[in-house]
């Protein structure tokens, strides 16, 4: 056991790290050196976890090409392998590790793109969930809306930055249609898979802290107010256009049972008053 | 479809090995899904990587249930580091367990190899050194994991670039004792077999002689590229993308004449061709387990 665990630390530490010399007991054939055929191994463990981030985050990737790209993915492969057989979650620390990266301080924005690819990739795997339809929103009683809390999608996310990101991130996913990012100013974005893709949508201003309000499940009250409190431009009209037009809420909670019986039909009736229960859509098109 | 579907759930309630025996199969991969949904080419069953699909929810589930109401599954495991110094990691095998529960695999499979260590996962299936204190690790992971997803795992030898002082017995030898011990089966990786005789230097159907063919409850085919030693001998790299090699047809032909049809992948993971290309492997591969079976047959009715 312990020889084992000491041949196996050896073997570790010599694959994540050209310089570091390789185990002393492995031989090739006919006893000859086995530096070159210890290289196949280092090789796959280290190029492997490259293409990884690569696939996982291509417009960095393109952003500043892949030379470059792959010299600085090499660097944190080596300081931060990953801690889970999840392929699909390496790569978590690779934002910030792009931020206190001094050779790619030019591109300011780099990190928070990959910030966003990466809410794009976790989107991708997130838990199903169907999206309420959008008559969930209407007939709700005025006098309540404060005190409502949305359910979102277990895919939704949303990536601030102080950059353009969503318009970066546009350009260079499609190139084809890309068009000048004008004006240059800070940008959120709402990423979620509603459906079957992931869809990447740009916030009107104030909409991010509104948005993560209610993602936290705040209330709708101190979701405006955080929005309010973000930018003198927030319109919750707006925030609210885009939040339906993305699919992303699966329900909502907090509504007076009492509201609720009031506009029910007689054979409703028969569900314990005493049991208040989450409005989902089948129960909000009977408030309609 | 119709067909398909009936032929799903007799694999469920069927002796699964058997009902697989003499079927060619080929890796999952999404870009191939409409294809796949569309009748398949004749494919048997499909093979995916579990690590793959331990995600909450979204393309890869989406992909793999529609693919299971018609097809058989066969469950690889890449994640499990059975030959690990550091113990298995109970969560990851209750993820296994999941899936498994999930999915109704025909086959379970994981690799004679280790890939985490100190907390670390390093992405590779790495080597092992041979001897007893290797294979009591060995056994007590499998005993845990048979155990934990009360299900017989199939141990896959290894593609190896190199060899260690401390081994005290031959890789075919390591095999039968883990196999003995634990009553596990095994997946002859013939592919493996010919990447790691080259590089060492051995004959390749002497291993195969030498391993417990009983035991054997599946087949891997798969490419390998070229490379050199630091001797300038040639070095065989199991690299998974390309077509299966004509001598590595003949090993898997000399396998089967002596162990008969036994369900049979082919593993093309890099530089994926198109659908009907992988297809035609598995057809060729379908062929060689048909020939047996119709010789085996007419040996019986003589």
């Amino acid at each position: 056991m312990l020889q084992l665990a000491g041949t196996q630390n050896a073997f570790a530490h010599a694959l994540l790290g050209p310089e570091r010399a390789v185990p002393a007991s492995i031989r090739g054939a006919a006893r000859r050196g086995a530096d070159r055929r210890f290289a196949v191994y280092r090789n796959n463990v280290i190029t492997g976890l490259i293409d990884a981030l690569a696939q996982r985050f291509p417009v960095v990737c393109r952003l500043v090409g892949e030379e470059f790209f792959r010299a600085m993915a090499r660097i944190y492969v080596t300081a931060q392998p990953p801690s889970s057989p999840l392929m699909m979650l390496y790569g978590g620390t690779f934002p910030n590790f792009i931020d206190a990266f001094a050779p790619a301080a030019s591109l300011p924005y780099l990190g928070d793109v990959a910030r966003l690819e990466l809410a794009r990739g976790r989107a991708y795997h997130a838990a199903d969930a169907v999206p309420a339809t959008p008559q969930i929103f209407t007939g709700l009683p005025a006098e309540q809306l404060g005190h409502l809390r949305v359910r979102v999608h277990p895919s939704a996310s949303i990536v601030a930055s102080a950059h353009p990101i969503v318009s970066i991130w546009q350009v260079n996913a499609d190139p084809d249609h890309a068009v000048p990012i004008a004006p240059w100013t800070a940008e959120a974005a709402l990423v979620a898979r509603p459906f079957t893709d992931v869809e990447v949508r740009r916030l009107p201003p104030g909409a991010a802290a509104f948005m993560s309000c209610l993602l936290g499940h705040g209330a709708m009250a101190e979701a405006v107010e955080a929005g309010a409190s973000a930018s003198t431009d927030f319109h919750l009209a707006e925030s609210l256009a885009v939040l339906i037009a993305a699919n992303v809420v699966i329900g909502i909670d907090g509504l007076a049972p009492a509201s609720r019986l009031k506009r029910r039909t007689s054979s409703r009736r028969l569900r314990p008053r005493s049991a208040p229960r989450p409005v989902d859509a089948e129960h909000s098109a009977l408030l309609a | 479809m119709r067909r398909q579907a009936t032929l799903a759930s007799d694999i469920v309630v069927d002796d699964c090995a058997s009902s697989l025996s003499s079927r060619a199969g080929v890796g999952l991969k999404l870009e191939h899904a409409a294809d796949v949904l569309n009748g398949g080419h004749g494919v048997g069953f499909f093979e995916v990587h579990a690590e793959n699909y331990m995600g909450a929810g979204g393309e890869p589930h989406r992909v793999l249930s529609r693919v299971r109401e018609s097809f058989a599954l066969s469950l690889h495991g890449v994640g499990l580091s059975i030959g690990g110094a550091d113990p298995i990691c109970e969560i990851h095998l209750d993820r296994l367990r999941r899936l498994i529960e999930r999915y109704q695999p025909a086959l379970f499979s994981e690799h004679l190899a280790w890939s985490s260590h100190g907390g670390s996962f390093l992405n590779d299936l790495l080597p092992l050194p041979y001897n007893l204190a290797t294979l009591q690790r060995v056994c007590d992971h499998i005993d845990l994991v048979q155990e934990k997803l009360r299900t017989r795992l199939l141990l896959e030898n290894p593609a190896t670039y190199l060899l260690f002082e401390e081994s005290t017995m031959s890789e075919a030898e390591f095999i039968r004792s883990v196999a003995a011990r634990t009553g596990c089966g095994l997946l002859l990786d013939i592919g493996n077999v010919y990447v790691s005789a080259v590089n060492h230097g051995f004959e390749p159907m002497a291993y195969i002689d030498a391993f417990p063919i009983d035991a054997i409850e599946e087949i891997h085919l798969a490419g390998f590229a070229v490379d050199r030693d630091d001797g300038g001998t040639p070095l065989l790299i199991d690299s998974h993308g390309c077509e299966v090699a004509e001598v590595v047809w003949a090993l898997f032909q000399r396998t089967i004449a002596r162990t008969g049809p036994i369900s049979t992948m082919i593993e093309w993971d890099n530089d994926v061709p198109a659908f009907a290309a992988l297809a035609a492997q598995a057809k060729r591969a379908q062929s060689v387990l048909m020939t047996e079976e119709r010789r085996r047959a007419r040996r019986i009715s003589a």
